[in-house]
């Protein structure tokens, strides 16, 4: 039987808050364990919690960011259950009046189709702290310092129908909450945390299968493994005759499988309820409208202006959008270089490589977008040649100064002058002239023998053109 | 000294006839002695309060004195107090010493006020006569065979036996009014969001509300001066101006439109209660108000609305209490479960347990719009009976108890029948309004309040309300023998 | 209304409140007569009723984005049952 997999996912993301959702506390990531809970964080009795209004803020960009309905009203409910990890036995979140209602994205597959994702939701709610289970023989060490921390989860519909449509919806989604500046997308750290709910249906039912929900993707990388194995273990399962069971599973990238969370597996009832201790939560139409004068040009309307600005292609403006500090540092190369395909190139290629090499973000770069467009210019004025400029750019990265200061001190000028090419060609013809005698006798394709021995003769500064054009008229006189 | 009021020994202190020291040390002698047959403090803070009563000194002899610094109170123990232990009546924070203020406790130390302990009360303000705390039943000081009321019994008891002039106490569903009609004193329970919930021990958060016990309806008015205001760390709290309470105090009652709801006169209220407080009605007609019998109608629902909302909110409100971070950890733990069953099956009594119970029940899956949601529209129809009834009157009043104190023990088997005690306050509770309890008679020697319901915010109506009763009759001068 | 004994096991668990079994019945019956006290709400038509789930007909104040708290781990930490490296101890969790 031909199956189809049905997925749905939801993310959850923390926002880029100084302070928790509830409380004053802060939330930079790293701190000594408990040092950042408070007494709302841990739940102590008579604390209460007020409302962050940056987190309202950043939810509401990320609303408006995909076009969805704004919750003008919206209540905080309570999760009711027990966890080591949540101090109060509730999770505060949203429930029935999400502050984000319906809204959709669309996620350029790497086929070049477009596929929208629809969003049945987000809502604001305050994250958990984490259980640590290494370093105890009995015990489960509990650090709070997550607890409170803003997210928005955001929840799609069952709009996707691979694990490689998944990557690509969560891969978007990532670069539009940096877009946005409201989450950082650290997936180590945990920032951005997505479950897949995965099913199996009959290709051409409509009914959908039984759901597994699986847990701990926490990269783009396991997302794809652990959903394609969960496929295979789903249709192994119908196919022996079985049923899936509705259950939550983990993720093991080690073992690269997904196994079921025993722990979570006892009928939850969260008896959700508006939570007294906060007030329904109205937002005034000045409000969003400031929130919507802060949003940045999105991910799909910066690639449409590339490919018409810049010329380039859809594949090239994708990439080059796929991050906002990309595009922000390719926009500024191509005021310095109005040679907009080929800061493209420079900007994927070379620059992009070494960024991965030495594994530093952008904002880490040794060489800034002025001096990579400064030595682009060298490269269209014809003061180094494309291959120079690829040491060139070495030396930049390793901090030796801009393009003029390194082809001076390097003696990396290209050679125009014909004179001085000549007199290098007639030195590589009388030092090869069996060479010359087989290429006169029709032995052509030692053209490029002959094109080496002279750029290695000029230590690669000769202009290329000009020695192809004074080798083929030497060869051929 | 015990016997003055709160007004009368602030007016003692700045006029230095005896400093705040000697009243604390000759109140903390008489406490100490009267409690151990009373119970009515569970902690009393002997030390602090000497300390605070010296720096009041100070600050009197300086000329920097408010007006009522060094004047001693005590706290409810539902009040966190920092360096303090704050048990709210359970074994489960019998080991708490809060790192803490609550915001009712950081204006009453603003305001000089002198602590000299913790009052007792019901296990996590949940019970209407005392009797489910950790530390035993408090004894009405007009007959300790009888209840003082809850669940701030101990604050009344204390009040009543002159052993503080005032003493702060919270009201869920009646908690300040019913012990304030028991113990024969003025107990003041504003509208939702006038105190702070900052720091005050959460039973049902919709419904919770500070508030003040006294001798009489002036210092209810001082007192609600110290407590009232906005605070920005409660999301109910209310950022409007406290206006000044006494001001208005000595206005004339002439042409008050009191209303009077015929559903508070009827079954379920005991023959000898409502004499009385058909009596004092007459007396405010005597005073030239204007008595006019209105409709509450969905009022006899009140009670089985409320036990689905407190319940509800208190059973998610007491999930924190888990044996992990602070107060009772079972020492019978093999497992993550059993830290839990055990630390709170052993932490709670088992009113609260009762309560949890009833509470998981009505929000889990099935009974969640029968029971919850159903409740919620009739907290809406019973707000909206006040809302009619505001109307047409300024006050509402009625009993604020269907009968007088009862004996300890007499009600402890039947949880239905201690829960009617609220019969005619927990309405109020449920929309939001503020209500006070005046001492209007008595019944075979027992206390008998009289309720006074306001619209929002009405605060100084009902104290004005109140006073000219009080300067009417001579009920709230009365103190129960042996403690007089 | 009936409570049965198996609910009381099913509200125990959620609310992590330990009923020796010979209490259950006990438990179940007190319970019930709560809920006939409650079910007296069934009397009024609440059909067209919005729920009111807050006295106050206020909204949600909200507070500026500012780090306010200090740690203060020392002195929470002072009041538990069991910590260990700036950690709180609970038995082992299985996941």
């Amino acid at each position: 039987m031909e199956w189809e997999v049905v997925i749905g996912l939801e993310t959850h993301a923390q926002l880029s808050t100084r302070s928790k959702i509830f409380s004053g506390a802060a939330t930079a990531y790293g701190a000594a364990p408990n040092s950042q809970a408070c007494l709302v964080d841990l739940g102590f009795p008579g604390q209460l919690p007020v409302l962050n209004k940056e987190a309202v803020r950043m939810a509401v960009k990320f609303g408006l960011a995909i076009d969805a309905e704004i919750g003008m009203r919206s209540v905080f409910a309570r999760k009711n259950y027990f966890y080591p990890d949540l101090p109060k036995g509730y999770q505060i979140s949203q429930f029935e009046l999400p502050i984000v209602g319906k809204g959709e994205i669309n996620v350029v597959q790497e086929d070049g189709t477009t596929k929208t994702v629809g969003i049945t939701r987000a809502h604001l709610e305050e994250d958990a702290g984490k259980s640590m289970h290494e370093g105890f023989a009995e015990h489960s060490g509990i650090d709070l310092n997550r607890a409170g921390t803003p997210l928005i989860e955001i929840v799609t519909e069952p709009d996707i129908r691979s694990a490689k449509e998944a990557v690509a919806y969560a891969k978007k989604l990532h670069a539009l909450l940096l877009y946005l500046e409201i989450c950082d997308g650290n997936m180590q750290e945990g920032s951005f945390r997505c479950d897949a709910n995965v099913s199996m249906r009959p290709k051409g039912q409509k009914e959908y299968g039984t759901r597994a929900e699986i847990k701990n993707l926490n990269s783009f990388r396991f997302m794809e493994k652990a959903i394609n194995y969960e496929i295979e273990r789903q249709v192994d399962v119908l196919e022996s005759g079985e049923k899936v069971v509705q259950e939550t599973r983990l993720y093991d990238s080690d073992k690269d499988e997904t196994r079921s969370m025993r722990s979570k597996e006892e009928a939850n009832d969260y008896r959700y309820f508006p939570d007294p201790d906060l007030l329904p939560v109205e937002l005034e139409q000045s409000f969003i409208e400031g929130v919507r004068k802060t949003l940045p040009e999105l991910p799909d309307v910066k690639r449409a202006r590339f490919v018409s600005d810049y010329i380039l292609s859809d594949y090239d403006a994708t990439i080059l959008t796929d991050s906002r500090p990309l595009a922000d540092y390719y926009e500024a190369v191509v005021i310095v270089c109005k040679e907009s395909k080929l800061a493209a190139n420079w900007v994927m290629g070379d620059f992009s490589a070494f960024l991965n090499k030495d594994n530093k973000d952008l904002a880490e770069s040794p060489v800034s977008a002025e001096m990579l467009g400064g030595m682009l210019n060298r490269i269209t004025d014809n003061t180094i040649s494309g291959k120079i400029a690829k040491t060139v750019f070495e030396a930049m990265w390793a901090g030796e100064g801009d393009v003029d200061t390194i082809v001076e001190a390097k003696g990396l000028k290209q050679v125009t002058d014909t004179g001085a090419i000549e007199a290098i060609v007639d030195e590589v013809m009388a030092n090869n002239t069996g060479q010359v005698e087989a290429y006169k006798s029709g032995k052509e394709q030692l053209f490029g023998f002959f094109v080496g021995q002279v750029m290695k003769a000029s230590k690669g500064k000769a202009n290329p053109a000009m020695v192809n054009e004074l080798l083929k008229t030497k060869l051929n006189s | 000294m015990h016997n003055k009021s709160l007004a009368e020994l602030a007016k003692g202190l700045q006029a230095r006839e005896f400093s705040s020291e000697e009243l604390t040390s000759s109140l903390l002698d008489r406490l100490e002695e009267k409690n151990a047959e009373l119970n009515a403090f569970v902690t009393i803070t002997r030390d602090n309060a000497l300390e605070q009563a010296r720096a009041a000194d100070q600050k009197i002899a300086a000329g920097e004195a408010g007006l009522l610094t060094g004047v001693p109170i005590a706290q409810k123990d539902i009040f966190c107090t920092k360096g303090v232990k704050t048990t709210c009546g359970s074994k489960i924070l019998d080991n708490f010493i809060s790192p803490y203020d609550a915001h009712t406790v950081e204006n009453c130390n603003d305001a000089g006020l002198v602590m000299l302990g913790k009052t007792n009360m019901d296990e996590f303000a949940m019970g209407s006569s005392n009797e489910t705390s950790y530390y035993g039943a408090v004894k009405n000081p007009w007959n300790l065979d009888c209840v003082p009321g809850g669940s701030s019994g101990g604050s009344a008891a204390a009040v009543a036996a002159r052993l503080v002039p005032a003493a702060t106490g919270t009201d869920t569903g009646g908690s300040i009014r019913q012990p304030a009609s028991l113990c024969g004193i003025t107990g003041i329970k504003p509208t939702y969001g006038r105190v702070s919930r900052y720091g005050m021990i959460a039973f049902a958060s919709s419904l919770d509300q500070g508030g003040v016990f006294t001798q009489n309806a002036g210092d209810a008015a001082l007192m609600m001066g110290v407590m009232a205001g906005f605070d920005p760390r409660d999301s109910t709290s209310l950022d409007r101006p406290v206006p000044d309470y006494t001001a208005t105090l000595n206005e004339s009652v002439s042409g008050l439109k009191i209303g009077v709801p015929k559903e508070y006169f009827s079954e379920g209220l005991e023959a000898g209660t409502a004499e009385i407080i058909q009596a004092a009605i007459k007396e405010y007609e005597k005073l030239g108000a204007k008595i006019i019998e209105i409709s509450l109608p969905n009022s006899a629902l009140a009670i089985p609305t409320y036990y689905v909302i407190a319940p509800a909110e208190c059973s998610s409100n007491l999930s924190r209490f888990d044996g992990v971070r602070y107060g009772y950890r079972s020492d019978n733990v093999t497992d993550l479960e059993s830290l839990y069953v055990n630390s709170r099956s052993e932490g709670f009594g088992a009113e609260v347990k009762r309560r949890i119970m009833i509470g998981t029940y009505v929000l889990s899956a099935g009974y969640y719009d029968a029971y919850y949601i159903k409740a919620q529209k009739m907290r809406r129809l019973i707000s909206d009976d006040f809302e009619q009834a505001f109307k047409q009157v300024d006050v509402i009043m009625g009993p604020t108890a269907p009968s007088p104190a009862f004996k300890i023990g007499e009600k402890t088997d039947d949880p239905v029948s201690m829960y009617l005690s609220d019969l005619y306050t927990g309405a109020v509770n449920l929309a939001g309004l503020p209500g006070m309890s005046i001492p209007a008679g008595f019944d075979h020697g027992l206390p008998v309040g009289l309720q006074l319901i306001g619209n929002y915010f009405d605060e100084a109506l009902l104290l004005n309300v109140a006073h000219q009763f009080q300067l009417a009759t001579d009920f709230h001068k009365q103190a129960p023998s042996g403690y007089a | 209304m009936s409570i049965e004994d198996s609910d009381i096991k099913k509200i125990a668990h959620l609310a992590r409140i330990g009923i020796a079994d010979g209490d259950i019945p006990g438990y179940a019956k007190e319970l019930s007569n709560i809920m006939d006290l409650v079910e007296q709400m069934n009397a009024v038509d609440t059909e067209s009723i919005e729920p009111m789930a807050h006295p106050l007909h206020a909204v949600q104040r909200l507070r500026d984005d500012v780090v306010s708290e200090p740690d203060l781990r020392e002195a929470a930490q002072a009041l538990a049952p069991e910590t260990e490296a700036g950690l709180y101890l609970v038995p082992k969790v299985i996941e």
